[in-house]
C-alpha cells in the first residue's frame, strides 16, 4: 500500500478518504424522508390519544356545566318528583343503587372467586371442556347487559325463581352480568402466584386446599380485591338489565331487598329525568351524573391504589 | 453441651414422631434389621423408570440410599437427576403424565404403594428447590407454616427458633421475625427454605441443586449446613457442581444419558454409584472417569 518510501501514495490516500466519507455518511442523520415519516407517525398516535381523550372531556364538561346549579345536599337527600324539579332529589335511587351492589358483592364474591379457583387449581386443563369454559367466559363478559335483563325476567323474576320485581332480584340479575369479569380477574391474579410456591408448600406435606388457602389466596388477593371493586362499578352504572327486571322509576320511598313495591337504581332514575321535557329536569339528571361519576371515580381509584399498595411483586 | 444434647433428643423425638405420623407402618424394632451393610437403608431403589407422557427419562435405576450420608447425584444436564430426585418424595405425582415403574421402598416399605398417601410422605421427605422459593409472608410464618398446617401449633416460637438455629440463621433473623422473608439475601432466603423444612421434622431432606443460585461465600455456608445437618437427617443433593458433590457428599451416584439405537429417544441411566472418595480418585467405570476428570461435559 505504500510506496518505495514508506509514504502513503496517493491511491491509498484516496482510497481511504472514500472510505471515510462512505462511513461517515451512513453515520450521518437520516434521510429527510425517513424524518418525516417518523414525525407524521408519533403525531397521528398522538391525536388519536387526543380524540379519545376529547369525548371523554366533553363529556364531562357538559356534564357539569348543565348540572352545576342543581347540585347541593338536597339532590341526595330529597326524593324524586316529576312536578318541581327544583325539590328533585335522588335518595331512594342512590339507597337502592347501594342495596343492589351489596347484593351484587355477596353473590359475586363467593361464586367468582370459588369458580377461578376450581378453574386454576383443579380443573385438568387438557380436557376439552374445561378449554371451552375458559373461552365461554371470555364471551359471556362481552354479552350485552339487556340480554342480562331479558335473562332476568324470564328465569329469576318469573319462571323457576320466581322472585317477582323486588330488589334482590335486579341484584342477581347484575350479579349474573358482572360475574364473568370476576371470574376472569380472579383467574388472572392466581395464575400469577407462581407455581414455585405450591411445589414449597406441598413439598412440606400441606395438601392441595391448604396450598391454595393459606399461600395462593392470600397472594392472589389484592389482585381478586381489585377484579371485585371493578365488576361492582361497573354494575353500579348498568341501566338496561334493571328497565326489564323492575326499577320501577318513581318510587318515593326508601327501597328495600324484598318487597315488592318497586326499587330504583342511580342510572334508571337519571335516565327518567333526562326524558322529562322541562329543562330543568335536565339540569337535575345531570346533576345526578356528576354525583355518579363521582362515585365511580371513587371506586376505581380506590381500586387501583389497592392494587397499587397491596400489589405482590415477585 | 446443652444445645447438642437437646438436637439429638430432637432427632430421637423427630424420629418417633415421625415414625408416629406416617402412614407407612415402621416397626421401631426393624430400623436395625434393613441394609446389608453396616447402616440402615432409607431408600432402596430396583428398576426405577420414571416416564413423562410414555417418554422415559430415566431407566433403570438400581441404588440404596444410607441413613445419615449425603447422597450426591451428579452428571451432565438433562440426564434425570432432578426427576429422580423428584420421585423420591412423589412430587412426580404432581406433573399430568408422569408415571414411576419398579420399585422404590422407603425404610422397607412401598413408597408407590397404595396405602401410602404422598401428603403423609412429603412431611418425612423434605425438598429445598433450587431457586430459593420463600413465602410472601414474615421469615415466622414461612418456618412456622408446616407446624401450623401438622396442627402442631403448641410452642410454636420454640420450634422456629430451633428450626432457625439448625439452619444457621437464627443470629442473622432473631431481631426481625417479622420482616418479609423476601428481604433477605439469596444465601439466606435458601437457609430460610431449609429451616421451613426442617420445621416439619422431616428424616430426610432432599436438595435440588441448592447452591446454584447462590453467590460462593453463601454456598460455603450451605455445605457446612449439609455437613452439620447430616448427623440428624439423611440428605440427597443433587449437583451441577462436581467439586461440590466431591466436598461435601459421602457417596455419589453418577448419571448419564443414554440414546437409543436410532438415536431418537434419550434418557438416564445409573453408571456408577459408590463411595465419593472411590468416584473421584479410582472410579470403575470409563465414562464415570472421563466426567468427572472434565473430558466430557
Amino acid at each position: 500500500m505504500t510506496g518505495p518510501a514508506g509514504i502513503p501514495n496517493e491511491r491509498t490516500r484516496l482510497a481511504v478518504a472514500g472510505a471515510r466519507a462512505t462511513v461517515a455518511a451512513s453515520l450521518k442523520e437520516q434521510p429527510r424522508r425517513d424524518v418525516v415519516l417518523n414525525a407524521t407517525f408519533a403525531g397521528l398516535l398522538l391525536l388519536a390519544v387526543l380524540l379519545a381523550l376529547a369525548g371523554l372531556v366533553a363529556l364531562l364538561a357538559q356534564a357539569f356545566v348543565t348540572g352545576a346549579p342543581a347540585l347541593g345536599v338536597d339532590l341526595v337527600t330529597n326524593v324524586p318528583s316529576t312536578l318541581h324539579p327544583e325539590n328533585a332529589g335522588f335518595r331512594p335511587a342512590i339507597i337502592g343503587s347501594l342495596e343492589l351492589i351489596a347484593g351484587v358483592i355477596l353473590f359475586v364474591v363467593p361464586i367468582g372467586i370459588g369458580a377461578a379457583i376450581y378453574l386454576e387449581e383443579y380443573a385438568d386443563k387438557t380436557r376439552w371442556w374445561n378449554r371451552a369454559i375458559e373461552v365461554n367466559i371470555q364471551n359471556l363478559a362481552a354479552v350485552p347487559s339487556i340480554i342480562y335483563g331479558i335473562l332476568g325476567l324470564a328465569f329469576i323474576v318469573r319462571g323457576p325463581l320466581d322472585l317477582g320485581f323486588i330488589l334482590a332480584a335486579g341484584s342477581l340479575t347484575l350479579a349474573l352480568l358482572v360475574l364473568p369479569v370476576v371470574v376472569i380477574a380472579a383467574r388472572e391474579a392466581i395464575r400469577a402466584v407462581p407455581d414455585s410456591i405450591r411445589q414449597g408448600s406441598l413439598a412440606l406435606g400441606a395438601t392441595q386446599w391448604q396450598t391454595i388457602r393459606a399461600q395462593v389466596l392470600p397472594a392472589a388477593i389484592s389482585g381478586i380485591a381489585t377484579g371485585v371493586i371493578l365488576a361492582v362499578s361497573r354494575a353500579l352504572g348498568e341501566a338496561a338489565p334493571l328497565l326489564l327486571v323492575g326499577a320501577t322509576v318513581f318510587v318515593t320511598f326508601d327501597p328495600t331487598p324484598f318487597s315488592g313495591d318497586g326499587y330504583s337504581a342511580l342510572p334508571v332514575q337519571i335516565f327518567q329525568y333526562a326524558t322529562r321535557p322541562q329543562e330543568d329536569f335536565q339540569t337535575v339528571a345531570a346533576a345526578g351524573v356528576i354525583v355518579m361519576l363521582a362515585v365511580l371515580l371513587a371506586m376505581n381509584s380506590f381500586a387501583i391504589w389497592l392494587r397499587n399498595r397491596y400489589e405482590q411483586r415477585w | 453441651m446443652a444445645e447438642d444434647k437437646s438436637r439429638s433428643e430432637t432427632g430421637r423425638e423427630s424420629r418417633e414422631a415421625a415414625a408416629q405420623r406416617a402412614a407407612i407402618a415402621v416397626r421401631p424394632g426393624e430400623f436395625q434389621r434393613h441394609g446389608s451393610g453396616r447402616r440402615e437403608k432409607v431408600f432402596e431403589m430396583k428398576g426405577i423408570e420414571v416416564l413423562y407422557s410414555g417418554v422415559s427419562a430415566v431407566k433403570g435405576i438400581s441404588m440404596d440410599v444410607h441413613r445419615n450420608d449425603i447422597t450426591a447425584l451428579i452428571g451432565p444436564s438433562g440426564c434425570g437427576k432432578s426427576t429422580l430426585l423428584r420421585c423420591l418424595n412423589r412430587m412426580n405425582d404432581l406433573i399430568p403424565g408422569a408415571e414411576v415403574r419398579g420399585e422404590l421402598l422407603y425404610h422397607g416399605e412401598d413408597l408407590y404403594g397404595p396405602t401410602v398417601d404422598p401428603v403423609q410422605a412429603r412431611k418425612l421427605i423434605g425438598m429445598v428447590f433450587q431457586k430459593p422459593n420463600p413465602f410472601p409472608k414474615s421469615i415466622y410464618d414461612n418456618v412456622a407454616f408446616g407446624p401450623r398446617i401438622l396442627g402442631e401449633k403448641d410452642d410454636l416460637d420454640g420450634k422456629v427458633e430451633r428450626a432457625l438455629r439448625e439452619a444457621a440463621l437464627w443470629e442473622e433473623v432473631k431481631d426481625r421475625l417479622q420482616d418479609n422473608a423476601f428481604g433477605l439475601s439469596g444465601g439466606q432466603q435458601q437457609r430460610l427454605c431449609i429451616a421451613r423444612c426442617i420445621a416439619v421434622q422431616p428424616d430426610t431432606i432432599l436438595m435440588d441443586e441448592p447452591c446454584s443460585a447462590l453467590d460462593p461465600i453463601s454456598t460455603g455456608k450451605i455445605e457446612d449446613l449439609m455437613i452439620e445437618l447430616k448427623k440428624e437427617f439423611s440428605i440427597v443433593i443433587v449437583t451441577h457442581n462436581m467439586q461440590q458433590a466431591a466436598r461435601v457428599s459421602d457417596r455419589t451416584a453418577f448419571l448419564m444419558v443414554e440414546l437409543d439405537a436410532d438415536e431418537e429417544n434419550r434418557w438416564g441411566r445409573l453408571v456408577e454409584y459408590d463411595e465419593t472418595e472411590k468416584i473421584f480418585t479410582n472410579p470403575s467405570d470409563k465414562r464415570t472417569e472421563d466426567y468427572v476428570s472434565g473430558k466430557v461435559g
